[in-house]
């Protein structure tokens, strides 16, 4: 495969960019493979990468109902970071964010990741004593975070309203790696590293049913036909619960519609990443100039990723008294994401009750910043059939145990 | 050169003269012009820079579907980003600049991209500035983020305001064109109640303008007489200027109406944001044109035969002396036609179209206006306007045949019909090969709760195109959506021979004039970005959207979608459906978020509870925490002192004289009636039922889970009445979590509750003090005899109806009285005269924090996070062990969280009396397997404490209460640490002597 480069763009514009070849291969099924990850998402996606880089196994098929990142990898809002309370979800995610760093070369695909800083704003007392206590676990857990006042917060954000009449900013948590990254080229980047590895990425073929012999997997019913396979991941967030029941296991998963919109495109006017739990709303600035602005979930369950109405309402209410000048940009286009949530709002990275099927979902409203330590850790997960230090913590049988993973403490909804 | 004809306008008011400022330049315009017209009329043509390329943009088209007409409209606080100048109504002073160039329009550095175009393919950021690392970061990105971004953003706070109000109807129509006005009018006459909306300022949409004649007379006579009749009619609203945004589940419209975008500083609101709630909606949304595809049609001067047909019919504005009209079907020859009525020149018609024989060609040709079929244009010529074309035939590569000298080009690749709200709620789309265009699939609506199409398509907005069929359909459709009606009017019209699909003009052009041929206007992307798409594997609608910005500008795709999916089915030899539309989401056009916020902004932006002592603490020095909607005073400040200050008072006075807290946002909720008992012995881990009537228990509420949620002191009132105390915070949702098992798990237990927080003020008398100030209001016995420790008393206390709970939050003798609401600030007042001999003064909630983690009495959210169980905070003693089951229980015997081995509570004493930091994080040895050092605590309480004198903590440690003595160390943020000794966490009168007296 052709590496990219500013040379290449140059060599490529001298014939009309007529000579450029295809990002990803797209073959038909072959009859078996080593692995089929369910998924051609973010996680799916970046578990085959790991699959073939770190343990050597390339004989793989990611399959996917629709078209590769098409689901929730394709319609968050691209936030990054890993200022997370609890130590397992720390270090998956703080993984995460430290591949993501040298993402870009590492793929030779610009996932355009930038590290603009993320604030997190403390608009209570009691919000400033959580994220006191996240900024000492942080420390302590080699995630680089720190608290901030006030006027630095000003300093970093001008746009934004410090004393407001409500809720009056206190400070926030503030981490200066975090930031954002582009969704789109995350999946699609990763989709070339596979397909140069010699992976099937098969879109456009839904699985229908998993076959298995004496409890263990063998195979999953597709729209393209039976396909074999060794060993099973079932990547595919919020639909988790239709295709484990295919697996013959039931799932302590929910799914609901997280909202989301954009603006028109503006010049620049902020460069962090400001999140605003105590009033429920998050915004950061697309390269392109879109105010991209974060809700909450729907409160009842459903597929249809659409957009509604109630949520952003609240959302824009709050983000116009924490950014009085927004107010007369406008909403250009509203959608919704299907988010698997679980009962602690963490994900499950596990082993299931089907031999040789494992299983990565409930990243809930969180899921895009995880996507390179989610892929890596799955891959292990696989590759080794047993749970490694960074999935140790997420497995399934932690809901049975009582031995929950709760960030709500930290995160609120706003993951 | 663009400009205003002597005669004609049917939307202009020439009595009524218009100055306004482009550019700081200033300009003339009549009423009824938008800005666009007014602009075309004083020859600007130009009037922006592309997004990628910064090449120069002049107006497209005459409606919200405009990608290049957009403007800094309005200065300072009231300056608006991206204004559609197609949209903007003109009025006296309006002044509008252009964006995204620097220095200027004419002269913008930004248009090197445009040069450099080559090397800037589609995508190709994706494939560069890879290297060095931090390059991304701190070069790259930075010079992308400036060089993209359209409008300036504004700085200060919206000079407007906004409001929101709520319709209901049985038919909605969106759209104020003949369809949606005949649609109306059979709905209005069936006695449905009929909303009917118009975006624009005016009725009749494009029949006017296209000379359509309905029941022998002109389009404009019947649109009159129509809105007439409608306006006669009570059941039926009519609303212009405002715009059908959003079709959500079950009926529910968001509309956006521009009360004042026209009239601004005069005192009405900017916008009015509708919230409807419809039984049927009638998209009425009519169709909007094609460009088409051939080198150079983004030269301004290259326009819409259609808007061009609207400026010089509607605002008698010529685009140019000589107008060149390219087109694949007959509609396009009205252009020509009303061209030449007004005087002006079309040297040539190119119809792509073999043959071209209907009654419009015959008509222009008899005009004199020469036609030319199998004619495309290979390429127009000109920088920022246009200068001439060079003509080809469609079915070649280009080779040109003849130049042709113009100022403007009229394109016509068809119609599409505005299929937006249809779709946005599910409604699915079939394509018309005839029409080439997607519209409507009436047998897979976006469904009602009852399985009824919740939106009907009518007209254009159906594949209705000619006016005939248009009127014919809004009819059907009218009729659908309340009754039969009777015979439809008869519209009639020019015949209109079929139109014939062209995607790339030439249908055989070479890269270099593909490369030329813009699909997105705004976001510069052209035939050749999308076949590099197809052709890199991005095959999907969606990644060809996604990797190359088509659609993804401010007019959404509205100009662009089908033509570039047209260009990706060829390019992957598929036919158009396959490859299929990306989804259309709200709001059609661009919503305000002012609008969408309403008139919840500053104070109220959220609803903002008070308490009925709120003014009297105002008065008093507080210093507010808010607490859910509620705001209490954390202190009270007197003279110049520090809040630290203030709380140390306040503590100190709670423990040596008397202190008065307004606790009236606790919860307080009412579970009555004959299953109360056993309701709330299931919500509570202890034993409710058999409570004494006249007794107070403190209670504990878990989740299914078994983490501890909330707490409370519980009081009997009578035989089946309980009032349950929750958290300040936790009042509602309390409510609702008791509602929820009622409603969904124990429907029929006899149990109904009530939430009665506001109904009651509440007042804390806390200190030594207490019952000598209780007694000098007089009017209750309450001697320790009588009014024992947790028990309550109903009276007249000092004249006020009261109820006294004795019950402590602080360790010392408390009183906690509830009185009516109206009654609670001349109580509160009572209080401070009856207490001032005693030394009674206010405090706060953060003085309440202090004085309770003296006690080492716990606090949901400090020493809970959700992830604590009552039995780690030695709350064991709250649970019932005869029980057989309760809220949580079976959660708690899960094995994580039975394990003795788990975090307790205990207090924490620093060795050199310091304060540990708030969230503090005790270590152990080691780092586990992620690297992460290991930990065996932490701290959830921290205070100074006035009344020891030094700094005393709660925390939950690894087995705590087994480690009585044992030193932990903390480590502080920025290096150090603090040690702290495990010890009892009561560090305030262990012997509870002091609350009992």
């Amino acid at each position: 495969m052709k590496r990219y480069s500013v040379f290449a763009i140059a060599r490529e514009a001298l014939r009309h960019h007529t000579g450029w070849e295809r990002a990803w291969a797209s073959p038909l099924p072959k009859k078996s493979y080593d692995v089929i990850v369910v998924g051609a998402g973010g996680h799916g996606l970046a578990t085959a990468y790991y699959l073939g880089k770190n343990f050597g196994i390339t004989n793989v098929a990611v399959i996917e109902k629709g078209w590769l990142g098409g689901g929730n990898t394709g319609r968050n809002t691209t936030i990054i970071r890993s200022n997370y309370l609890q130590d397992p979800s720390a270090a998956i995610y703080e993984k995460a964010r430290s591949l993501y760093e040298t993402l870009s070369q590492e793929l030779n695909y610009n996932v355009m990741f930038s590290p603009r800083g993320l604030l997190m704003l403390a608009q209570t007392h009691h919000e400033v004593r959580g994220y006191l206590r996240t900024v000492h676990a942080n420390t302590l857990q080699g995630v680089v975070t720190e608290w901030i006042g006030p006027e630095q917060v000003k300093k970093l954000v001008p746009i934004i309203n410090i004393d407001g009449p409500r809720y009056p900013v206190l400070g926030a948590l503030y981490q200066a790696r975090g930031g954002t990254a582009r969704h789109d080229a995350v999946a699609w980047g990763y989709a070339r590293a596979c397909s140069e590895m010699g992976m099937h990425i098969i879109q456009q073929c839904e699985v229908k049913g998993v076959t298995q012999e004496n409890g263990v997997v063998t195979g999953v019913e597709t729209t393209k036909g039976h396909i074999g396979t060794k060993k099973l991941a079932i990547v595919v967030a919020g639909h988790s619960g239709q295709v484990a029941e295919m697996a013959g296991f039931r799932l302590p998963v929910e799914a609901v519609a997280l909202q989301a919109l954009v603006s028109e495109p503006i010049k620049p006017c902020m460069d962090v990443v400001v999140m605003a739990n105590t009033v429920h709303g998050y915004m950061s600035q697309s390269d392109k100039g879109e105010m991209v602005i974060g809700g909450g979930t729907d409160s009842f369950n459903n597929y249809t990723q659409r957009g509604s109405f109630h949520h952003i309402e609240e959302t824009l209410r709050a983000l116009i008294e924490t950014f009085p000048m927004i107010s007369r940009l406008k909403m250009l286009r509203q959608w919704g994401g299907i988010v698997d949530m679980t009962g602690d709002r963490s994900p499950i990275l596990s082993k299931t009750p089907l031999g040789n099927c494992f299983i990565n979902c409930g990243w809930g409203t969180g899921g895009f910043k995880a996507i390179p330590g989610s892929g890596w850790a799955m891959a292990e997960l696989v590759a080794t059939g047993q749970p490694g230090p960074l999935t140790a913590a997420f497995g399934m049988e932690r809901f049975r145990e009582g031995r929950f993973i709760d960030e709500s403490v930290a995160a609120g909804v706003a993951h | 050169m663009s400009a205003r004809l002597a005669k004609g306008g049917r939307l202009i008011d020439r009595s009524k003269a218009h100055r306004f400022t482009f550019n700081c330049k200033w300009m003339r315009g009549f009423e009824g012009d938008t800005l666009s017209a007014a602009l075309l009329a004083n020859d600007q043509m130009l009037v922006g820079r592309s997004f990628k390329y910064h090449r120069p943009r002049g107006i497209v088209a005459s409606g919200p579907e405009e990608p290049n007409g957009l403007v800094n409209l309005g200065k300072g606080d009231r300056l608006e980003p991206n204004q559609r100048t197609t949209t903007t109504e003109l009025f006296d002073g309006l002044t509008a600049e252009s964006q995204n160039h620097w220095p200027s329009l004419e002269n913008d550095i930004g248009v090197v991209n445009n040069y450099a175009a080559r090397f800037l393919p589609a995508g190709f950021y994706y494939k560069t500035f890879l290297q060095p690392r931090a390059a991304w970061k701190h070069v790259f990105e930075p010079i992308v983020r400036h060089s993209a971004g359209l409008g300036k953003a504004p700085k200060d706070r919206d000079a407007d305001r906004y409001e929101q109000a709520y319709a209901f109807c049985d038919v909605l129509v969106i759209g104020g064109g003949v369809a949606g006005l005949q649609a109306a009018l059979v709905a209005g006459r069936s006695g449905a109640r009929v909303m009917l909306l118009e975006q624009t300022g005016h009725w009749g949409g494009r029949a006017p303008v296209d000379g359509v004649e309905i029941d022998g007379q002109p389009a404009d006579a019947w649109v009159k007489t129509t809105v007439q009749a409608l306006e006669a009619m009570e059941n039926v609203t009519l609303r212009k200027r405002c715009m059908g945004a959003g079709v959500y589940d079950h009926g529910y419209v968001l509309a956006d109406e521009k009360v004042a975008d026209h009239t601004p500083g005069d005192g009405r609101p900017k916008h009015r944001l509708w919230r409807i709630r419809a039984g049927r909606i009638i998209a009425a949304t009519g169709a909007i044109e094609r460009p088409l595809s051939f080198a150079g049609n983004d030269i301004p001067g290259v326009m819409l035969a259609a808007a061009v047909r609207d400026y010089v019919v509607n605002f008698a504005v010529s685009p140019g002396d000589r107008t060149v009209v390219v087109t694949n079907n007959d509609d396009a020859y009205r252009t020509a036609i009303a061209l030449h009525q007004a005087g002006l020149s079309v040297p040539v018609i190119l119809d792509a179209r073999l043959t071209a024989t209907g009654a419009l060609p015959e008509q222009a040709r008899k005009l004199g206006i020469r036609v030319e079929t199998n004619r495309a244009i290979a390429m127009v010529q000109g920088g920022k306007r246009v200068k001439r074309v060079s003509i080809c035939a469609q079915a070649g590569e280009g080779a040109v045949l003849e130049e042709i000298a113009c100022e403007a080009v009229a394109m016509s690749g068809g119609w599409s019909p505005v299929v937006h709200l249809w779709s946005h709620c599910g409604g699915k789309l079939i394509w018309d090969e005839a029409t080439a265009c997607f519209r409507p699939d009436a047998a897979r609506p976006p469904l009602n709760h009852d399985g009824s199409a919740m939106v009907i398509a009518a007209g254009a907005a159906n594949g209705a195109l000619p006016a005939a069929d248009t009127l014919a359909d809004a009819h059907r459709a009218g009729e659908a959506a309340s009754k039969p009606a009777g015979e439809a009017p008869k519209a009639t019209a020019a015949e209109e021979a079929p139109m014939e699909a062209v995607w790339l003009m030439p249908q055989g052009a070479p890269v270099k004039l593909r490369a030329k041929a813009w699909l997105d206007y705004q976001n510069d992307v052209k035939v050749s970005d999308v076949q590099l798409a197809a052709r890199e594997g991005y095959e999907s609608v969606e990644h060809t959207k996604r990797y190359t910005t088509l659609g993804m500008a401010t007019d959404q795709g509205k100009l662009s979608n089908i033509n570039g999916l047209a260009v990706l089915a060829d390019a992957l030899n598929e036919h158009i459906p396959q490859v299929g539309t990306t989804t259309f989401r709200p709001p059609y056009t661009p919503v305000t978020f002012g609008a969408l916020a309403g008139e919840a902004r500053g104070e109220i932006f959220q609803p903002l509870r008070r308490t009925p002592m709120h003014d009297w603490h105002d008065a008093h020095g507080a210093y507010w925490e808010p607490v859910g909607l509620w705001r209490r005073p954390y202190c009270y400040t007197q003279g110049g002192e520090s809040h630290e200050k203030s709380v140390h008072r306040e503590v100190l006075n709670v423990r040596n004289n008397v202190g008065l807290l307004d606790a009236s946002t606790l919860g307080k909720i009412i579970v009555k009636g004959p299953d109360a008992g056993r309701f709330l012995d299931m919500l509570y881990t202890g034993v409710m039922s058999t409570l004494p009537i006249g007794k107070c228990r403190y209670g504990l509420m878990c989740n299914e889970n078994g983490f501890l949620s909330d707490d409370g002191v519980v009081a009997r009132i009578d035989e089946d009445t309980w009032l349950c105390h929750t958290t300040s915070g936790g009042a509602d949702r309390i409510h609702a979590h008791m509602e929820d098992w009622l409603q969904c798990e124990w429907w029929d237990w006899q149990v109904w509750t009530a939430n009665v927080t506001e109904q009651y003020a509440q007042v804390a008398v806390v200190g030594p003090n207490a019952r000598k100030l209780l007694e000098k209001l007089g009017g209750m016995d309450v001697s320790k005899e009588t009014l024992p420790f947790m028990q309550w008393a109903d009276g007249m206390l000092g004249g006020f109806r009261a109820r006294v709970y004795r019950i402590s939050f602080s360790g010392e003798l408390s009183y906690e009285i509830a009185i009516p609401a109206s009654e609670g600030r001349a109580f509160w007042e009572a209080c401070l005269a009856a207490g001032a001999e005693f030394g009674v003064m206010p405090y706060g909630t953060e003085a309440l924090h202090v004085l309770r983690a003296e006690k080492g009495f716990i606090m949901i959210g400090d020493e809970t996070d959700g992830t604590v169980i009552p039995q780690d905070l030695g709350l064991g003693w709250a649970i019932s062990k005869k029980k057989a089951d309760y809220l949580g229980k079976r959660g708690q015997e899960r094995s994580f969280l039975a394990d003795p081995d788990r975090w307790k509570l205990v207090g924490l004493e620093t060795l050199d009396g310091s304060v540990i930091p708030d969230g503090a994080i005790a270590v152990a040895e080691g780092k586990n397997a992620n690297g992460q050092r290991n930990t065996q605590g932490r701290v959830t309480s921290s205070y100074h404490s006035p009344t020891l004198g030094k700094g005393i903590a709660m925390g939950l440690v690894l087995r705590g209460p087994d480690r009585m003595g044992e030193v932990l160390d903390f480590p502080k943020i920025g290096g150090g640490s603090v040690k702290a000794r495990i010890v009892d966490q009561v560090f305030y009168d262990k012997e509870g002597a002091k609350q009992n007296v």
